[in-house]
């Protein structure tokens, strides 16, 4: 699930949706919170919707697999989308 | 919804039918109906105790199945996986991978939420490849079938090897054939959901050989987890480590194959067991509501509102009951005296009585504050105010729901420390206990009044501001400060146990389920009146024996000096006994403690009568001024214009008033620091399950109060 950073650089993270916008997960950069965002059903070729965003900014809701899921920006940062 | 099939149940597995008692292991994602479940199958019937090395409660209870069979059924906490994030998790694990523990279950129960099967059934795959025996709850199948998800309950059944029991456990329906399946199923299902890579097997082999297991995934779990798992010596855990090394065994990318290898099989068995016959609705109505209850505007308004309130319950409703038990505890106490008398009654009566009565007023409070967080929890709105605060709180070390139990810290530090428990992360909840007893609580309030009253002119600014009132504004924001700088302060010192993660399910918007709400308010009274209570009636005592005893005749001595002085004075009965107390409670030990101590607090303006106040006052700040009237002989009548003319009149050695701004001020400084409260100490061990954050919070805040008040006294003198 890991792949080197370079091929990362020019691709789109969770983070940068805006409200409404839907992608697929390509994959996920931090292998230790990766483990918990799989297991949430973050799982690389799931679609997911930016749902949300708190008041402030931070943190951010989304829908993936028919559920909503809440986490910070930085969180959401490590989710990267398929072009 | 299809009426599902028994599985045919082999009458060799039928291991505890006939058995007394059989233990059952309550599992599931958080949100996904577990404690609904619970309260379902137990009612009031629960108790909670101790999980060794955590924080979390151990909630377990009973059900009668049948009229021969009885379950003790243990609640553990929600979890998404069998890989623990947090420590609290990791009490699942050492639980179901010690076949040797006294609580290992004969029968699992997975919760699962059926309107989201998908990830609620990560964990049941998980569990069904440990071979134990297992019961899967389809639960908010009502919620599902609104969705539109129509599930083949019979095929999935058959897919996963287990009894599915669909239910609404909110409603309680589902709950008898659960307990019937209950006594009965006690099969495992037969194949497992993950084929193991084959390279691992020689590892698996070993592993099995070593710790006598049979199952290759329990196996497997040890390979991921040793060096969380309690039960493993450390022998065994160095062997772990070689063992591991030598194949070059890589968790986390396991791990990782794993969960996708589940999801995968998962999706497939989906595929035909549910089908969604609405389409994705555009907008949920959970979604709807956040737009205003989120909104930047709005949602903090209301928020900020639903605090008001909670404030406005504990610190103005909860007085009428906190009146009606103090009344009763002094009614009984008067009863009693009246008609008994000796020191074994004085005993009873001021020491036993009056320490249970500071333990039953505490009560309504409780009470009242869990009422609104149970419903807060159970609506799913607690979800939200997490969302709007943790951007602000993260900076302070504090988690978004530490704003609760700071708010409510300002009415009393000893239900706001038990809110802290919605937590989860274990730094933020400790940072957050931490710093609550710093807001200003209401028991501060009488010091404040009548230190304020005494020093600060009944001015008005702008016709409107009452200089009193800035005062005590300043020492509530003052506290406020306190609380926010030791939180920064605690985020540096202190080190995380886990990663803190924000990434969680938001729940929907639910009803509350009454049942639930009343079963909290009577678990977080009975912990705190059976737990915290203990200490504080044992510290009541001691202080008590030290206020109402001395060393030798000097109680008699006192007595006669102050009927000698009554007499040249041509006092009145009432003076006289005022007189007699004030002098026996100089000569009782806690006066020579006072005087003792003297030396100490003298650089903060305090003398000898202050230091018997300080030290009576440690049981409950409040006692502060019944502790000055007595030495002051001001009698019992406890009001503030008398006791501020009396301290008013008080000269130093000098002849000039004692009660200068700078002492006053000192003293406010010194009660807005200082941990004066047994209560608050004895719940912080009992939330913590520990002496050591106790100790550290008496330390940090005497020591604060004790530099704090030095300063203004020097400042102001």
């Amino acid at each position: 699930m890991q792949h080197k950073a370079e091929e990362h650089k020019e691709r789109k993270s969770v983070r940068e949706m805006k409200i409404g916008e839907r992608g697929v997960i390509c994959c996920l950069q931090d292998p230790e919170m990766g483990l918990k965002l799989l297991e949430m059903g973050c799982i690389p070729g799931t679609e997911v919707k930016m749902n949300s965003r708190a008041p402030l900014g931070d943190p951010i809701t989304i829908i993936v697999n028919n559920y909503t899921l809440s986490l910070r920006l930085d969180e959401a940062e490590t989710i990267l989308l398929k072009q | 919804m299809p009426v599902a099939t028994q599985p045919e149940i082999k009458p060799a597995a039928r291991v505890t039918a006939g058995a007394e008692e059989v233990k059952i292991a309550l599992i599931g994602n958080p949100n996904s109906g577990k404690t609904s479940l619970f309260n379902q199958l137990t009612g009031l019937n629960q108790k909670v105790g101790n999980f060794p090395g955590v924080t979390v409660d151990k909630k377990t209870g009973y059900s009668q199945l049948t009229p021969s069979i009885r379950a003790e059924i243990i609640d553990l906490p929600g979890t998404y996986s069998l890989y623990p994030k947090s420590l609290d998790e990791r009490v699942i694990t050492d639980l179901l991978y010690d076949p040797t523990s006294k609580h290992f279950p004969d029968l699992v129960i997975v919760t699962a939420d059926a309107s989201n099967l998908k990830r609620n059934l990560l964990l049941f795959t998980q569990l069904a490849d440990l071979q134990l025996p297992a019961v899967l709850a389809l639960n908010m199948v009502d919620v599902a079938e609104q969705e539109g998800v129509k599930i083949d309950v019979a095929l999935l059944q058959r897919e996963l090897g287990v009894p599915v029991i669909p239910m609404n456990a909110r409603k309680g329906i589902g709950v008898a054939a659960l307990k019937i399946v209950m006594t009965q199923q006690l099969s495992a299902p037969e194949k497992p959901f993950f084929q193991i890579p084959a390279n691992l097997q020689p590892l698996l082999q070993s592993i099995k050989e070593r710790f006598n297991l049979s199952n290759d995934y329990l196996a497997l779990q040890f390979a991921h987890q040793y060096k969380s798992l309690k039960f493993l010596s450390e022998e065994n855990v160095a062997w772990l480590d070689e063992q591991l090394e030598a194949v070059g065994f890589k968790s986390n990318a396991l791990q990782a194959d794993e969960t996708i290898a589940r999801y995968t099989r998962i999706n497939e068995l989906l595929l035909d067991a549910v089908r969604v016959e609405k389409a994705e609705k555009d907008e949920k109505f959970s979604n709807r509501l956040d737009q205003i209850l989120t909104h930047r505007v709005f949602g903090y308004l209301i928020f900020f509102g639903i605090l008001f309130l909670i404030f406005q319950a504990i610190f103005a409703w909860a007085s009428y009951p906190m009146d009606l038990i103090d009344g009763g505890i002094a009614g009984l106490n008067t009863l009693i005296q009246e008609n008994f008398s000796g020191p074994l009654v004085n005993l009873l009566t001021e020491g036993v009585i009056a320490g249970l009565g500071g333990i039953l007023v505490f009560v309504p409070q409780i009470a009242i504050l869990f009422a609104f967080i149970a419903v807060l929890e159970e609506t799913g709105y607690m979800a939200r105010v997490t969302f709007m605060m943790d951007k602000i709180m993260r900076k302070f070390g504090l988690n978004g729901k530490s704003v609760v139990p700071l708010i409510s810290g300002v009415a009393c530090a000893v239900p706001a420390v038990m809110s802290a428990r919605t937590i989860e992360n274990w730094k933020d909840r400790m940072i957050t206990i931490f710093v609550t007893p710093l807001m200003s609580c209401s028991a501060r309030i009488p010091v404040y009044t009548v230190l304020i009253a005494l020093v600060v002119p009944e001015k008005y600014y702008f016709g409107f501001m009452n200089l009193q009132g800035l005062v005590l504004m300043g020492l509530y924001l003052l506290g406020f400060l306190a609380a926010i700088l030791s939180a920064l302060l605690l985020k540096v010192l202190l080190k995380a146990r886990e990663r803190s993660y924000f990434i969680m399910e938001f729940p929907t918007y639910k009803m509350p389920r009454w049942k639930n709400v009343g079963i909290t308010i009577v678990e977080k009274v009975k912990a705190f009146v059976f737990e915290a209570g203990k200490v504080i009636v044992a510290i009541s005592i001691i202080l008590w024996v030290l206020a109402s005893y001395g060393p030798g005749n000097n109680f008699e001595k006192a007595e006669q000096l102050a009927l000698k002085e009554a007499q040249a004075e041509n006092l009145t009965e009432e003076q006289t006994e005022n007189r007699i107390a004030s002098h026996q409670l100089e000569s009782s030990y806690a006066g020579i403690v006072g005087r003792t101590i003297e030396p100490v607090i003298r650089p903060l303006g305090y003398d000898w009568k202050i230091g018997i106040a300080l030290l009576t006052s440690f049981a409950a700040r409040e006692v502060f001024v019944g502790t000055m009237s007595t030495i002051y002989s001001i009698g019992e009548e406890e009001n503030v214009t008398t006791i501020k003319n009396k301290l008013m009149s008080e000269k130093d050695a000098n002849g000039d008033p004692f009660f200068t701004p700078a002492r006053s001020f000192s003293l406010m400084i010194f009660y807005l620091f200082a941990m004066q409260c047994v209560s608050t100490l004895a719940i912080v061990r009992r939330e913590t399950k520990s002496w050591t954050w106790p100790a550290a919070q008496l330390v940090y805040m005497s020591g604060l109060a004790y530099v704090m008040a030095f300063i203004t006294y020097q400042l102001f003198s």
